[in-house]
């Protein structure tokens, strides 16, 4: 085998057919770009989720004096005789590890750290912040039944679960990985599409030598070794593009929603999504290349 | 060399055979004229021994082998035992007489050191010294069959198939293709030529093999073309 006669086949091919090799390359690159990051987002939300599991706690929150919910109407702010009943019928449930009370002033403090609108920080009093049980729970699946049990209970004004909130975030980024992936299938079938016309192209172009070949010969390895290193290779520039895309990803995208994301999205994920969608682009392009020379090369 | 027991090959979608029950034995070393009108079965018969189509009843061996029981991947390696040369060259426009040449070679994986030592060895022997670095557009018709003679002997086969190599060739110019073929022959190689160019043929006084319609009608040691029947 001489590796030199083979790349200078190779790059023959390649030049001859420039446009479609643009063509392949491109579609490979956007295909495993949007591949990469659906995995991406994928990683990022398993992340958050186990992150989130751990700490995701049940408010509950209690009556202040001019409460609006319904379960306070027609009544003051909950006393703390009632205070303290609500306690003890908490820690006695059996899903619950452990309860921690947050008053006012708490209250206060966490929300002026996270509140940002200057108006509503100005308007607002500590009198006005509700006092809250922060309960954790042994197993986080159980959340929903202890809430509906806890809303019920005399001084209870509402009861947040702080995983629904989450809920709704994750299936945000859940659309967004689908719809990422859904794109990546359609550019890996168009690309797959490409590649087998710029193959035939290519061996329709290069009939002559491939006629001689046989005649005088050649293995089928080397005949067809050219077209599937055309394809080969237009495989691994487009996975390059398609790395360079998900490294500006990660930095742009990632990085800016990183202040709000508790578990940030770790370079070892990206260099094993970049490896894999490389691998992918690659084997797509070969096989695409090698099923459509079984079409067009006769041997 | 060349041994053809009962061959029958009928083509797709047609009624007629290409050949009909054809026996013929080419032994090792003769030079055999393969004559006929045109559809009389001639390029279907060398077709065969490349085992480019594959025959309906009948054997074949070539060089040795049951070519019903090489598999296709052994074709490849029965090709290389065989040269062609056709009426049209079949050369590659963009590689000079040498790359021409040499292509042959290196698409079998030979390596470049006797790449180069072969190469202007068989240049000279189809009697194109000089030219080597000349584009096949440069050289004329006959020139360019040498071309294509010499990249069919390159590599030492021991069957040369030539399908009317003086087709598109002037009667003058014939006479050094034919020549070329001769010194060809007497390296031992079996030479198979088919024709329809009758003052060849009978110049040359070698064995003649004429089919008709697919049948041998005639099998002819130190034949000439037209004889009667």
């Amino acid at each position: 085998m001489r590796a030199n006669f083979i790349f200078s086949e190779v790059w023959i091919g390649l030049r001859r057919n420039l446009t479609m090799t643009i063509a392949v390359i491109v579609t490979v690159a956007v295909g495993m770009a949007l591949l990469g990051i659906g995995l991406m987002i994928n990683s990022q939300v398993s992340s958050l989720t186990g992150y989130w599991t751990d700490k995701v706690e049940l408010s509950v929150y209690l009556c202040t004096k001019n409460s609006s919910f319904p379960a306070c109407r027609n009544r003051g702010a909950t006393t703390e005789q009632e205070q303290a009943t609500l306690k003890q019928t908490i820690q006695q449930m059996p899903d619950v590890e452990r309860v921690e009370f947050e008053d006012q002033a708490q209250a206060y403090k966490n929300f002026q750290a996270s509140e940002s609108n200057r108006l509503l920080l100005s308007v607002t009093k500590v009198e006005d912040m509700p006092e809250s049980f922060r309960v954790k729970l042994k197993d986080p699946d159980r959340a929903p039944a202890v809430a509906d049990s806890l809303r019920g209970q005399p001084g209870v004004s509402n009861v947040v679960n702080q995983r629904e909130l989450l809920q709704s975030v994750f299936g945000f980024m859940g659309k967004l990985r689908n719809m990422a992936l859904g794109v990546a299938i359609l550019m890996v079938f168009a690309a797959t599409l490409l590649i087998g016309n710029t193959v035939r192209l290519s061996a329709y172009n290069r009939r002559r030598e491939t006629g001689i070949m046989r005649l005088v010969g050649a293995s089928n390895i080397y005949i067809q070794l050219p077209f599937v290193m055309e394809g080969l290779i237009a495989g691994l520039i487009g996975g390059v593009f398609a790395a360079v895309l998900l490294i500006i990803t990660k930095i742009l995208i990632f990085e800016g929603i990183q202040t709000y994301m508790a578990a940030p999205l770790g370079w070892n994920t990206v260099a094993g999504v970049i490896t894999f969608t490389m691998v992918v682009g690659v084997v797509i392009c070969v096989l695409a290349s090698f099923i459509t020379l079984r079409r067009y090369l006769r041997v | 060399m060349i041994h053809f027991d009962n061959v029958t090959k009928v083509y797709a979608n047609q009624n007629r055979p290409a050949l009909d029950h054809v026996s013929v034995d080419v032994d090792k070393g003769e030079f055999v004229f393969l004559v006929g009108p045109s559809g009389s079965g001639k390029s279907t018969f060398l077709r065969l021994v490349l085992k480019e189509e594959r025959p309906n009843s009948g054997a074949i061996h070539v060089a040795g082998k049951d070519l019903a029981r090489l598999s296709n991947f052994k074709v490849p390696h029965l090709r290389r035992r065989i040269g062609c040369v056709f009426q049209d060259f079949r050369l590659l426009p963009n590689k000079n007489v040498y790359e021409n040449v040499a292509f042959a070679l290196e698409v079998i994986g030979k390596p470049r050191r006797f790449i180069r030592k072969v190469v202007p060895e068989v240049i000279e022997l189809v009697g194109l010294e000089g030219k080597a670095h000349r584009m096949p557009e440069e050289l004329s018709g006959g020139e360019q069959q040498r071309v294509a003679m010499a990249r069919a002997f390159v590599n030492r086969p021991m069957i040369l198939l030539a399908d009317e190599p003086t087709g598109n060739i002037d009667p003058a110019t014939s006479i050094g293709i034919m020549k070329v073929l001769d010194r060809i022959n007497r390296t031992g190689t079996t030479v198979l030529m088919a024709t329809h160019d009758a003052a060849i043929v009978d110049s040359m006084r070698k064995r003649v093999v004429e089919l008709e319609d697919g049948k041998i009608v005639r099998d002819q040691s130190r034949g000439v073309y037209g004889q009667a029947y």
